[in-house]
């Protein structure tokens, strides 16, 4: 899923700072006796049953195609698929492109990120600092936002950076000295993913702000105030106090980003009408690409492999954290 | 910051909010665009020195969206999924968040685990061996086998918010209703459920727009004659020269069912999800 989709307010970190107000937290949940140890497994069988099928087993033929050779002649059946070892990845993996596409994806990956954590923490911040009415107002154009469909949020980027009618040329050109108007954003791969990652950014923002106002809503005042008496400013105390209080947001919402942003795709393929050029190629449409244009199904599933391999570092931080605070017992 | 503020302090509110206009009208704009370009004159689109506001009321251009391509068929399609994946979705879902959130159970945590990592796989990482798979069955360009993979990427995320809310319900409710003589299926029916209804409104709220808004695998598994709404908001840009007014009318018509229903769930989403995590 991508970051513009919310997926995940399911993470929405909790604020562990503070206990909420309300109830005292209860004793831990004694064990249930009642039900026996079947019950519980016939409710969870239906679902385990569908994701072992439609996700589990998938996931394994992703590993094994990925060591077989798979093209058309297979995916009509005219031959089975043989295994071929380690041929794909040492073809993908030899392949200068590749790399490329690599170092592509990281940096793009990472802008996104710093961009969307940056902007997202000054937005939070900012909040606390304006009149209620203008609060309101910026919450309200941060979750229509956050609301928009990627493919719409896609289309509209498209038609505000048209180069012919496109209304963010029409606008730098009416700065003295800067002419735009025709200019193509997506003539070079840099400046057409600077808008596709503008796009990522802008659609990721709303989450990010509105999880760390909540956050920034239980740093306790007192602290700042203790920390501003002994003289620190105001980025003392946002160094000393807000941030570390924060930390543990901050790290949930930045590895939720890399996943999100890692997984970029319908943004840079509706962008390019379906055909992304080289240069625009990110891991995840190459792959596609592969797969579907080249029909190499194989030497796709290889890459989609690695891209799941070069996530899972930054999964296991976010399902840390996450079983730290959601699991529990 | 209080009411009782002195002039400095005054002043550099003003400051703030001006700023703050600043951000809300830089984030608001692109959705502004849209709807402004929409209901515009399509003429006034292409004016080389286009005026920031609205230039005139027309529906045109959603009467021109309509004609390049059958939108009906779409939208139908997509409600078709959409509301096949959130019912049964939340009736599975509900079955395994009851056992993760009120049965102690051996292999418990391993099955918790397992559903959040499946969250974490990136869905455009399984488009390869799910079309494959469902070219095997002879799901390809079946509503069915799109509904089927959706249901994978929704469940996850269902079973963990179900969880939440339901953790949030005392379970000394049932307990009491039990000792009252209601069987356990019977105090969840009773008592447990129409506590948790809201949340399972507003789980399956979400889980509809997830699955409203998916493109990658409604592209990939089914055929042109069946798109659904995303891909065909899509394809309004594979034709040559796009016309973009009724292209940003056919993104309106999109969006703005979509983000209503997120306003509305919006919040208790959040609520809900943040309370479950911190009570576990």
């Amino acid at each position: 899923m991508s970051a513009a989709d919310t997926t995940t307010p399911a993470k929405v970190p909790p604020q562990r700072q503070a206990p909420p107000p309300g109830p005292p937290p209860r004793p831990r949940r004694p064990a249930s006796a009642k039900g026996g140890a079947t019950t519980p497994w016939l409710l969870l069988a239906p679902c385990l049953l569908i994701l072992a099928g439609v996700m589990g087993y998938p996931l394994v033929r992703l590993v094994t195609l990925s060591f077989q050779k798979f093209g058309q002649s297979q995916l009509w059946g005219f031959k089975e698929p043989e295994s071929v070892g380690f041929d794909n990845f040492s073809k993908v993996l030899g392949d200068g492109d590749f790399w490329q596409v690599v170092l592509r994806t990281v940096v793009f990956t990472a802008g996104a990120v710093v961009f969307t954590m940056v902007l997202g923490m000054l937005i939070a911040l900012l909040l606390q600092r304006v009149s209620g009415w203008v609060k309101t107002l910026i919450n309200i154009a941060l979750v229509a936002s956050w609301g928009m469909p990627v493919i719409v949020a896609t289309t509209v980027f498209k038609w505000l950076f048209d180069a012919d009618y496109g209304i963010l040329n029409a606008l730098i050109s009416k700065l003295p000295g800067v002419d735009l108007i025709g200019h193509n954003w997506f003539a070079s791969g840099p400046e057409g993913l600077a808008v596709i990652m503008l796009l990522v950014v802008w659609g990721a923002v709303p989450f990010v702000v509105i999880t760390l106002s909540a956050g920034l809503t239980q740093v306790p005042a007192e602290l700042e105030e203790a920390a501003r008496l002994d003289g620190a400013g105001s980025w003392g105390v946002f160094r000393y106090v807000t941030l570390p209080v924060l930390k543990p947001v901050i790290v949930m919402l930045t590895t939720l980003s890399v996943i999100w942003d890692m997984g970029v795709f319908p943004q840079v393929f509706v962008m390019r009408n379906g055909h992304p050029e080289a240069q625009f190629q990110l891991l995840t449409t190459y792959s596609y690409d592969r797969a579907f244009v080249v029909n190499d199904y194989a030497q796709g599933s290889a890459i989609a492999l690695i891209t799941v391999v070069l996530l899972l570092g930054v999964v296991a931080v976010y399902m840390r954290q996450m079983l730290k605070i959601g699991e529990v017992e | 910051m209080t009411s009782t503020a002195s002039p400095a302090r005054r002043t550099s509110k003003a400051g703030w909010n001006i700023l703050g206009l600043l951000v809300a009208a830089t984030a608001g704009f692109p959705v502004y665009w849209m709807l402004d370009t929409a209901i515009k004159p399509a003429k006034d689109a292409i004016d080389p020195d286009p005026s920031l506001l609205p230039t005139g009321f027309t529906l045109d251009n959603f009467s021109r969206a309509f004609d390049i391509a059958d939108f009906w068929g779409p939208v139908g399609r997509s409600l078709v999924v959409s509301l096949s994946v959130v019912l049964i979705g939340v009736v599975v879902g509900m079955l395994a968040a009851l056992a993760i959130s009120r049965f102690a159970f051996r292999g418990r945590k391993i099955v918790i685990v397992g559903i959040l990592a499946v969250q974490m796989v990136p869905l455009v990482a399984m488009i390869i061996p799910v079309f494959l798979l469902l070219n095997d069955l002879h799901q390809y360009d079946k509503l069915t086998g799109l509904i089927i993979t959706y249901l994978t990427f929704i469940l996850p995320f269902t079973v963990w918010t179900l969880r939440g809310f339901i953790v949030n319900i005392p379970r000394e409710l049932e307990e009491a209703a039990m000792v009252d003589g209601c069987s356990r299926t019977g105090a969840f029916v009773r008592v447990v459920f129409p506590l948790l209804a809201p949340g399972m409104v507003a789980t399956s709220v979400y889980g509809f727009i997830q699955a409203w808004n998916e493109y990658l695998y409604a592209l990939m598994l089914l055929s042109q004659e069946n798109q659904t709404a995303t891909v065909w908001l899509g394809n309004f840009t594979t034709k040559h020269g796009t016309e973009y007014a009724p292209m940003m009318a056919g993104a309106t018509m999109m969006a703005v069912p979509i983000v209503v229903l997120f306003l509305l769930v919006q919040r208790k989403m959040a609520a809900g999800l943040t309370a479950g995590a911190v009570k576990g």
